[in-house]
């Protein structure tokens, strides 16, 4: 089987801009899928509201709409009442870490055996570029006209530091890393966050001074760095400058989980 | 055979829901309906059934959701704040045609009001509660008896219509304990059955669409945007959204009668009493200490839809008199369906009016 095989090819074309990062992130995370030897019937993609919760109408499977920032529960839903099928959500930085954070934080908490990709954008694209609990300080959005003067959200530590057994963080350029982060979140039991930061050239790239598409995935891979390469920086004493953000494997660990498929299917 | 019990109105309605076949309760705590959730809590998990206490009340009834598109039958339940705070996601259960049962136990609003006593006052926002226009089913118990059997009953009619089916109880009545005659079984209506390989949101002659569970190998897209026959977001075009829309209300209205539920007392009378909920009770005091066929009284238990119908089984009524633990939210129904006088009798506080007060309206006449 191929990852295009599970695409639903009577919605497509889809909605996505030109240059958008989020074709690259789903065409990942069903690359990943496709190694699992899951069955169709067996697998749903759940997700809210924004252009990464779009994702879940392109994919031949059973699949959730539903209201922002509430994916997660109703995932967990799902998941509860028949363990049997494999979760997997789509969402993005304002549904996720804003309208949804406390959903999020429970999903860790409980370790539910789900797996989320939130495509983070830095910015509310479906609604016209508002600044989001992602969008870095300095930045320019239709709500942050003068720079963003607030902090952003790591969403990263914040999943770690609530109890998910996997999380790992790449960017729309680490394609090859990202396909196999996803695939080791699917393969781990309890709650696999990962975090693809991703370019968003309508709303994003053209009010911050990113002309191409391709200037923007360069800042993303040039403002990342390697969670080995973080480490020894700490071991050496060097100061890690704020605008970097750390990619990588941050957290794979065994905590009890909730859901987990145990050969008998509820009702 | 049956058996006998003495149980309170919230563990009567958990236990109708555990007869119902109920497997998926979702929730959070919140007074004075918080005995459901105790209950199913202790009793789901021993049934192969599935309690989980979500983070708050949006998750829960999301959850709910989630759960029903499984196939499995599902509810939660709460009281004033939580359900204000349930409105987004019922408009998606209304939208996606999900099947679930949400039993509220009225507690006195707005905002926080008074969490320890009886009121009516949602009876608007359960029928108009979230955006848009839809439709909905509403039956509202005045015995430990009706807590059982209603919410027994919503599981079967939210499977039939493809509707969130909502017990609308009060403090009273889910905290009252009396005598409960419980059956050895419940009767079962089935979602109505999916035809695969025709398209997911193609409604039957009914107007209901087949119910695609989720697992099954259809592939379905399920989404709360305007959709088409096939699931497929359609949000601008115009005349599709006016029919789904249209469909789903009409699915709910046009069952009018059917969905009915209601007693007809004296009905040669001029003056009739029309309640549901706690001031049954009191109309049926009025009715005990005084044997008077002059007294009339319509006890509604399917308030939504409303069933305007049952006005004109009175056919003498100068005048409906409507006491309810609210300022006339169902009396203004009335109005709507009728050229008799109505009398509103607005109970606020917690305290349920008294056979004597009601006695006195109907001994002033119209």
């Amino acid at each position: 089987m191929s990852f295009e095989e599970w695409f639903r090819q009577d919605r497509l074309p889809h909605i996505y801009c030109a240059g958008c990062g989020n074709g690259t992130i789903i065409n990942c995370t069903l690359a990943a899928v496709d190694t699992m030897g899951w069955k169709k019937e067996d697998t749903v993609f759940v997700s809210g509201i924004g252009c990464s919760s779009r994702a879940p109408g392109y994919i031949v499977t059973d699949s959730l709409h539903t209201t922002h920032g509430r994916a997660l529960a109703f995932a967990t839903g799902i998941k509860m009442a028949n363990p049997k099928l494999h979760v997997i959500v789509f969402t993005g930085d304002g549904d996720l870490a804003a309208i949804g954070g406390n959903h999020f934080i429970h999903a860790c908490r409980r370790n539910i055996d789900i797996t989320v990709i939130c495509m983070n954008n830095q910015i509310y694209g479906m609604t016209g570029g508002q600044g989001s609990p992602t969008t870095p300080r300095g930045c320019l959005s239709t709500t942050t006209p003068y720079g963003c003067t607030e902090p952003a959200f790591d969403l990263c530590e914040l999943a770690i530091a609530a109890g998910a057994n996997y999380v790992a963080r790449w960017t729309s350029y680490h394609v090859k890393e990202l396909e196999r982060a996803v695939k080791a979140g699917l393969e781990t039991p309890g709650f696999s966050f990962v975090e693809a930061m991703t370019q968003c050239p309508t709303n994003f790239g053209r009010r911050n001074k990113f002309k191409q598409v391709a200037d923007q995935i360069e800042f993303l891979k040039g403002h990342s760095l390697l969670k080995s390469k973080r480490d020894r920086m700490i071991e050496q004493g060097e100061k890690i400058p704020d605008e970097m953000y750390v990619i990588g494997e941050l957290a794979r660990r065994s905590r009890p989980a909730m859901g987990l498929f145990t050969g008998e299917a509820k009702p | 055979m049956t058996r006998t019990e003495f149980w309170q109105g919230n563990i009567a309605s958990a236990e109708g829901a555990l007869a119902a076949g109920c497997r998926f309760f979702g929730g959070y705590p919140i007074t004075p309906s918080t005995e459901v959730a105790e209950h199913m809590a202790a009793k789901l998990p021993k049934r192969g059934g599935v309690f989980i206490q979500m983070e708050d009340e949006i998750a829960s009834i999301a959850s709910v959701i989630g759960a029903a598109w499984t196939g499995a039958r599902a509810m939660t339940s709460t009281s004033g704040p939580g359900f204000s705070l349930m409105m987004e996601n019922i408009g998606y259960a209304a939208m996606t045609e999900t099947p679930c049962v949400i039993v509220n136990v009225q507690r006195g609003g707005p905002s926080t009001g008074q969490p320890t006593m009886a009121a009516q006052g949602d009876m608007m926002q359960c029928r108009f509660g979230s955006h848009g226009d839809y439709a909905i089913i509403a039956l509202c118990p005045a015995s430990v008896q009706e807590m059982y059997d209603l919410t027994a009953k919503a599981f079967n009619l939210a499977d039939q219509y493809r509707v969130p089916v909502f017990l609308m109880a009060d403090e009273v009545i889910g905290h009252m304990r009396e005598r409960i005659l419980v059956p050895d079984s419940v009767a079962h209506e089935d979602r109505p059955a999916f035809v695969p390989g025709t398209p997911p949101f193609r409604p039957g002659s009914d107007q209901i669409p087949g119910f695609p569970t989720f697992g099954k190998g259809y592939g379905i897209h399920v989404t709360g945007l305007t959709h088409d026959e096939r699931g497929y977001p359609c949000a601008t075009n115009p005349g599709l959204h006016a029919n789904l829309v249209k469909r789903l209300v009409s699915k709910i209205e046009n069952a009018t009668r059917e969905l009915a539920d209601f007693d007809v007392i004296n009905p040669e009378a001029e003056q009739v009493f029309i309640a549901y909920g706690a001031p049954v009770r009191t109309v049926q005091q009025v009715l005990h200490d005084h044997a008077d066929n002059r007294i009339g009284f319509l006890r509604i238990r399917t308030v939504w839809p409303f069933p305007s119908h049952a006005l004109a089984l009175f056919p003498n009524a100068r005048r409906f008199i409507v006491p309810e633990l609210n300022l006339g939210q169902i009396a203004r129904e009335i109005e709507r369906h009728t050229d008799i006088p109505v009398l509103s009798v607005p109970k606020l506080g917690g305290d349920l009016h008294t056979p004597a007060e009601l006695t006195a309206i109907w001994e002033a006449g119209p």
